[in-house]
C-alpha cells in the first residue's frame, strides 16, 4: 500500500473517530457512534498490517487473540459498580503500551524511519521522551487509582512531610535526564528516565483521596492521550497525534468539570490530602452535637409519607452503588408512578467515583434517561417538590456549602433538597461525609432520617408500599 | 611457500571482508534513503505534525463540550478505547520477521492495546444499550 493512500486511510480512521465522539451528544446517536468507533479502529489496523514495514503477522495474531479474549471476558463480566476501576485499569494499559512502542523506537528507529541506531534525530528523541514520560506516568498513576478503587488500598489520602518538595525534585531530574537523553541518546538515560517516570506517577497519585477520584480519573484519562500524542509525534503518525488530541482534551474536559462540581482548583486536588482528617472530624462534630435531636423514621413512616407526595426527587450518590440498591429504588420508584406520583432523579456532577457513574447505575436498573436530570436542569424544582430522598450522598446536599464560609466545602454547587417539603436521608450511620462536614440538614424538623443499608430499606419501603 | 591451504584460507578472509564491506555499504544506502526524505519537503515535518495536533485539540474541545452529561462514562470508555489506537505504532514494531527486542516490545504492546480496543469498545457498547426512553 503507497503512503498516501495509508495516510488517506488514517484520516478517515481520524475522522470516524471524532464520529463518535459526536454521537454521545445525545443517548439516540451514542450506539452508532460506538460503532463508527470500531470501524476507525479496524481502518487503522488493518491500513497498518498492510505497510511494507508489517511482513511477519503470526505474533501480531497472538497478542490480538489474547489480548482480544482478556478485554472481551473482563468487559462482558464487570458490574457496572465496578466500573471506575475498570477504566482506570485501561487507562495504565494505555500508558504502558506507549512505554513499550517507546523502547521499541528506540531498540529500532529504521523501522519508524526516524534515523538509526546511534543517530536518531534530535527532534525524534525529544518526543520520545516526552511519550516516555507522560506513558510511564500514565501507567503507575492509574494503578494506584486502580488500587484505591479496587479497595486493595486503603482510599484514604497518603501524605508525608517533604511530599511537594520530592515530587517538584523528581519532576527537575525528569528533565534533567530528558535533556542528557537528547544529548547523548544513551541506553542508561532512557531506563531512568522510564523509571524516573514510574515513580513520579506513583507519588502523584498516592496522597489523592478516594473521593477525588472522580478527578483523578478524568485526569489520568488525558493523560493517555496526550501519551499517545507524543508517541504519535515521535513517529510522525497523524492518526495518533490526532486521536491523542481529541482524547487529551476530553479529558482536560472531564477533569475541570469535576473540579467545577467540587469548586475547587485542579492544583488543590493534584496536591492532596483532602478528606485525610475525615474519620478525625467527624468523630469531633459528632461529639460537640451530640445533645441535638435527629428524627429517625422507620421503612412504614417513608412509605406512608411517600405514598402521600405529589412529586418526589430521588438524590443518588456512592452509597447507592455502594449498597446495589439501583434495582431496588427503580422498584420502589416504579410503586409510586403507578400510584401518579411524579419521581425524578437529580444527579450531581461529582457523584459517583467517576463522571457520569450515576446515570450509568440507574440506567442499569432500566430507570429511563428522560426522568434523570442534572444539577442545572432540576434545582429550581426542588422548593415546589413535596419529597426529596436522598440516598447515599451527602455533601452535595449540605447547605453549608451556602452559607458557612469556613466550611472546607463553601461555594460548592449543591442540590438544594433543602427546599422540599419534607427530606428523607438514607444513611448507615450519623458518620460526615468524605469532606468531614457535619450535615445540617441531619437536624431541620422537616428531616427524617432512615438508618439503614440503602438497598434493604429501599426493599423495605417496596413492602410497605405493597 | 604457497601452499594452497594458506592460499584458501587467505581468499576466505578476503570474502569475509568483502561481505563486511558490503554490508556497511548496504546500511550506508539505508542510512541515506532514510535521511533523504525529510530533506525534501518545504516545511519542517515538526510544524505540520504541531498543525495537525492544534487544530485536533481545538476540535476535540468543541465536540466533547457537547456531550451530553448523562453520558460523561461511556466517553471515558470510548476515549479510552480510541487512544488505544497506540496500537499502530506496536504493530510497526511487531512486523519485521525474526526476534528481537523492538519486536517483544512491540508484541507486548500489541496485546495491552488489544485488551484496551475490545474491551473498551465492549464495555461502552453494553453501557449505551442500557440507556432507555420512557415507554
Amino acid at each position: 500500500m503507497s503512503e498516501s493512500l495509508s495516510a488517506l486511510l488514517y484520516l478517515v480512521a481520524s475522522i470516524c473517530f471524532i464520529m463518535a465522539l459526536r454521537g454521545l451528544s445525545s443517548p439516540e446517536t451514542a450506539r452508532a457512534g460506538n460503532v463508527y468507533g470500531i470501524a476507525g479502529m479496524a481502518i487503522a489496523i488493518l491500513t497498518t498490517l498492510s505497510t511494507p514495514q508489517v511482513v511477519s503477522y503470526w505474533l501480531i495474531i497472538v497478542g490480538v487473540i489474547i489480548g482480544g479474549a482478556i478485554g472481551t471476558y473482563i468487559s462482558q463480566r464487570i458490574h457496572m459498580t465496578a466500573l471506575p476501576q475498570l477504566v482506570a485499569a485501561f487507562h495504565s494499559l494505555v500508558g504502558l503500551s506507549a512505554v513499550c512502542v517507546a523502547a521499541a523506537a528506540f531498540a529500532d528507529p529504521q523501522a519508524y524511519g526516524i534515523g538509526i541506531k546511534g543517530a536518531i534525530y534530535a527532534e525524534s528523541l525529544v518526543e520520545m521522551a516526552i511519550g516516555l514520560t507522560i506513558g510511564a506516568i500514565t501507567f503507575t498513576g492509574a494503578v494506584v487509582a486502580f488500587a484505591k478503587l479496587q479497595g486493595l488500598v486503603s482510599g484514604r489520602p497518603l501524605v508525608f512531610p517533604g511530599q511537594h518538595i520530592l515530587n517538584a525534585g523528581i519532576a527537575i531530574v525528569i528533565v534533567l535526564v530528558i535533556l542528557a537523553f537528547v544529548a547523548s541518546e544513551a541506553a542508561t538515560a532512557f531506563w531512568l528516565l522510564t523509571a524516573l517516570a514510574l515513580a513520579f506517577g506513583f507519588l502523584l497519585i498516592v496522597p489523592i483521596g478516594g473521593a477525588d477520584m472522580p478527578v483523578v480519573i478524568s485526569m489520568l484519562n488525558s493523560y493517555s492521550g496526550w501519551a499517545a500524542c507524543g508517541i504519535g509525534f515521535t513517529l510522525s503518525n497523524s492518526l495518533l497525534i490526532i486521536t491523542g488530541g481529541l482524547v487529551g482534551s476530553s479529558g482536560a474536559i472531564l477533569s475541570y468539570i469535576m473540579c467545577k462540581g467540587m469548586n475547587r482548583s485542579i492544583v488543590n486536588v493534584i496536591l492532596g490530602g483532602f478528606g485525610g482528617e475525615s474519620e478525625a472530624a467527624g468523630a469531633g462534630a459528632g461529639a460537640g452535637h451530640g445533645d441535638r435531636m435527629v428524627k429517625s423514621g422507620s421503612a412504614e413512616d417513608a412509605a406512608f409519607i411517600l405514598k402521600n407526595a405529589g412529586s418526589v426527587i430521588v438524590v443518588p450518590g456512592y452509597g447507592m452503588a455502594v449498597a446495589q440498591a439501583q434495582h431496588a429504588l427503580r422498584e420502589m420508584a416504579d410503586i409510586l408512578k403507578k400510584d401518579g406520583v411524579n419521581v425524578r432523579y437529580a444527579i450531581h456532577p461529582v457523584a459517583g467515583r467517576m463522571p457520569g457513574h450515576m446515570n450509568v447505575l440507574l440506567a442499569e436498573a432500566n430507570v429511563p434517561y428522560d426522568e434523570v436530570l442534572e444539577l442545572d436542569e432540576i434545582n429550581r424544582d426542588f422548593p415546589s417538590t413535596d419529597v426529596a430522598f436522598v440516598i447515599g450522598a451527602n455533601d452535595v446536599t449540605n447547605p453549608a456549602a451556602k452559607t458557612d464560609r469556613s466550611s472546607p466545602i463553601y461555594g460548592m454547587p449543591i442540590l438544594d433538597v433543602e427546599r422540599a417539603k419534607t427530606v428523607l436521608f438514607v444513611k448507615r450511620s450519623m458518620a460526615s461525609g468524605y469532606a468531614g462536614v457535619e450535615n445540617e440538614l441531619f437536624y431541620r424538623d422537616n428531616t427524617m432520617m432512615l438508618f439503614g443499608d440503602a438497598k434493604k430499606m429501599c426493599e423495605e419501603i417496596v413492602k410497605a408500599l405493597e | 611457500m604457497a601452499n594452497p591451504s594458506a592460499l584458501a584460507s587467505r581468499a576466505g578472509e578476503l570474502a569475509g571482508n568483502a561481505q563486511i564491506l558490503a554490508n556497511r555499504l548496504r546500511d550506508l544506502a539505508q542510512t541515506l534513503t532514510v535521511t533523504a526524505p525529510p530533506s525534501a519537503h518545504a516545511a519542517p515535518p515538526f510544524v505540520f505534525e504541531l498543525t495537525v495536533f492544534v487544530l485536533a485539540v481545538f476540535v476535540g474541545y468543541y465536540v466533547v463540550w457537547r456531550v451530553t452529561p448523562a453520558l460523561h462514562s461511556p466517553l471515558m470508555s470510548v476515549t479510552n478505547a480510541i487512544s488505544s489506537v497506540i496500537v499502530v505504532g506496536a504493530l510497526i514494531a511487531a512486523g519485521p520477521r525474526g526476534i528481537s527486542f523492538a519486536k517483544i516490545m512491540g508484541f507486548v504492546a500489541v496485546t495491552l492495546a488489544a485488551v484496551n480496543i475490545f474491551g473498551g469498545f465492549i464495555v461502552t457498547q453494553r453501557m449505551l444499550q442500557m440507556f432507555q426512553r420512557k415507554k
